[in-house]
């Protein structure tokens, strides 16, 4: 059974207690989305200034519980100033590893039943992540997509937990949903 | 632990955990302490063979066969509603519908007597701490016929505001009210409310979900028209609940779900409805859960409902009081504070950890909470948090499991201290 350890890497917790680009933008000229997640209530607001293909500017607002807060504080890092094929790129290689499919072809971590008890569920469907259908791990979609996951990495505990898969990619989601109205404005 | 209650002997504890088998189960290395019985109570073994007895031994559709098992399982499951019927006061087994959950029955009326009787000039009202399951069905009214729907709000207290009862029920035809908020515990004065109600010419819907596993009912006291209860949050299985309503009341009201069971007669231009209760249950019943939830009363009626109450309500006590001692002002408790005026249920928020974040570190010295909304979006914004952690209690519990969430709460300093 994966501890609590392999949960809250210190970077994560680093990230909570110290959320990067953390505001609102005015929007217009930025872009807005909203992300709930329906089963704890977090809810997440980016904000993205795009000019042209660049990401010019990230804002994160809303309110969530340590993982949701702290991967969308990395995920603004990451994707602040890149362009948004980049980004596009990151949230590929990040649903991947927030995948269990592609945990399981990483042979990571322990069976996902835990204690082994018959019928205790394998959260698969429940809590997994249904944003991808690639069945590469995040480390082969970064390579292939030539994305450096940097501290990102450190949210793939979270796999180990598959309830809080949705708190990490809550953000990811949201930022999709930025992407997307953003290009309908282009 | 000692507690008297006012009908039953107090609560052994001690042997009751022995009737329940999960409470053997160890997670992550130390002892099961389940305290998510808002969510869902665990079952005793009296329930579980009950199931399984069924199932070897009676099994076949109801109101259909000829043949002796199939008149056997008839009479279990007519059984189990008279069963359910004297355990919350009613005059009689046909004023009990059986669905599948509180909230389906809900629906029933909100579908069924609602869109008869409630239109873009009528008014309903309902609180701010109901379940979503309370509190959308109106919603939805709404949006469809343009039905009013007036909330009586919550006040910083952690009761309903009553000032303006009165005013809000003025020309309502519905009151829909929690007798016990599955968020806060708060137990609102549902007599006082329905009998407000009740003289503006208001019929008044209890939702039980919350109320009937836990406290002696009686739909009379309560001055219920219509009362939602569900069978997994009182010791029975999933998927059966039912709607309590007097039964000329059900008698008025058009069929909600049809198909077979619900029918008297079809032809290719019409259809006949059959009597109440089975008027409201479509198609083939939940027989074997019902056998199940029949258990359940038995075993919650054998313990006594005062006696249950008596227990709860102390060890409710308990908890609030050896959370204060340990934490003092680094934990909050929502909610009212006396508790006799509470359900057994104590939402709290300790610093600033995320109730997420706190369920995660109970997981981990096996102890079960709820985090999150709790079905309760608006509640929640009244009390300005996105989530809350929610332990609750049932009639396996004892203050050695209240011991156990009190320290490990205190584990999350080494991560978000």
């Amino acid at each position: 059974m994966p501890g609590l350890e392999d949960l809250y890497r210190e970077i994560i917790l680093d990230h909570y207690r110290n959320p990067r680009n953390r505001g609102e933008l005015e929007s217009p000229p930025a872009v807005r989305a909203e992300g709930f997640n329906p089963l704890c209530g977090d809810e997440i607001v980016v904000y993205l200034a795009v000019d042209g293909e660049q990401i010019t500017d990230v804002k994160i607002a809303g309110q969530g519980c340590s993982i949701s807060q702290s991967s969308a504080s990395m995920m603004s890092a990451a994707v602040k100033g890149k362009t948004v094929a980049q980004a596009r790129s990151t949230i590929k290689a990040f649903r991947a590893m927030m995948s269990l499919h592609g945990r399981a072809l990483d042979g990571a971590g322990d069976g996902p039943a835990g204690d082994g008890l018959i019928g205790a569920g394998d959260g698969q469907g429940v809590g997994g992540d249904q944003g991808t259908d690639d069945e590469r791990s995040g480390a082969e979609v970064a390579a292939a997509e030539g994305v450096v996951l940097g501290d990102l990495e450190a949210l793939q505990g979270v796999v180990k937990f598959p309830v809080r898969i949705k708190c990490a990619t809550l953000s990811w989601h949201t930022l999709a949903q930025a992407l997307d109205e953003a290009a309908t404005r282009a | 632990m000692e507690v008297t209650g006012q009908g039953g002997a107090p609560l052994d504890v001690a042997r009751i955990k022995k009737d329940f088998p999960i409470l053997d189960r160890r997670v992550h290395g130390k002892r099961l302490v389940y305290l998510d019985s808002a969510a869902s109570s665990q079952k005793p073994l009296s329930v579980l063979e009950a199931m399984t007895r069924y199932y070897e031994t009676t099994h076949a559709n109801v109101h259909r066969g000829v043949y002796q098992i199939a008149q056997e399982a008839t009479e279990l499951y007519e059984q189990a509603r008279a069963k359910m019927a004297a355990f919350i006061g009613a005059s009689g087994p046909d004023e009990v519908v059986f669905t599948k959950n509180a909230t389906e029955a809900v629906n029933l009326v909100a579908y069924s007597w609602g869109r008869a009787n409630l239109g873009p000039d009528d008014a309903l009202v309902t609180t701010e701490i109901e379940h979503h399951a309370n509190f959308v069905p109106w919603l939805q009214l709404r949006q469809e016929r343009g039905t009013d729907v007036r909330v009586l709000r919550l006040q910083p207290d952690g009761f309903l505001d009553l000032s303006h009862a009165e005013e809000l029920l003025q020309g309502a035809k519905l009151l829909a009210v929690t007798a016990a908020s599955n968020v806060l515990g708060t137990l609102p004065p549902v007599r006082r409310l329905a009998d407000i109600a009740h003289a503006a010419g208001a019929l008044v819907l209890v939702d039980g979900a919350q109320y009937v596993p836990h406290l002696p009912t009686d739909v009379g006291e309560l001055g219920a028209d219509f009362l939602a209860f569900t069978g997994h949050k009182m010791l029975g299985p999933t998927g059966i609940g039912g709607l309590w309503a007097r039964r000329e009341l059900l008698e008025s009201m058009p069929p909600f779900l049809t198909g077979g069971e619900m029918i008297r007669d079809v032809r290719l231009d019409g259809f006949l409805a059959n009597d109440v209760p089975w008027k409201f249950e479509a198609g083939t019943p939940p027989i074997a859960e019902a056998v199940g939830l029949a258990a359940a009363v038995d075993y919650l009626s054998a313990l006594g409902m005062p006696a249950v109450r008596a227990h709860e309500e102390a060890l409710t006590s308990y908890a609030m009081s050896a959370l204060h001692e340990r934490y003092g002002e680094h934990l909050v408790i929502h909610g009212p504070l006396p508790a006799h005026r509470r359900a057994g249920i104590v939402s709290f928020a300790y610093k600033d950890v995320h109730a997420h974040d706190m369920s995660q570190v109970l997981d981990q010295a096996g102890i079960c909470v709820r985090a999150g909304h709790h079905c309760a979006k608006p509640l929640m914004r009244c009390l300005g948090v996105g989530a809350t952690a929610r332990a609750s209690f049932s009639v396996y519990n004892d203050e050695a499991d209240v011991d156990a969430l009190v320290d490990a709460i205190g584990q999350a300093d080494t991560l978000f201290g």
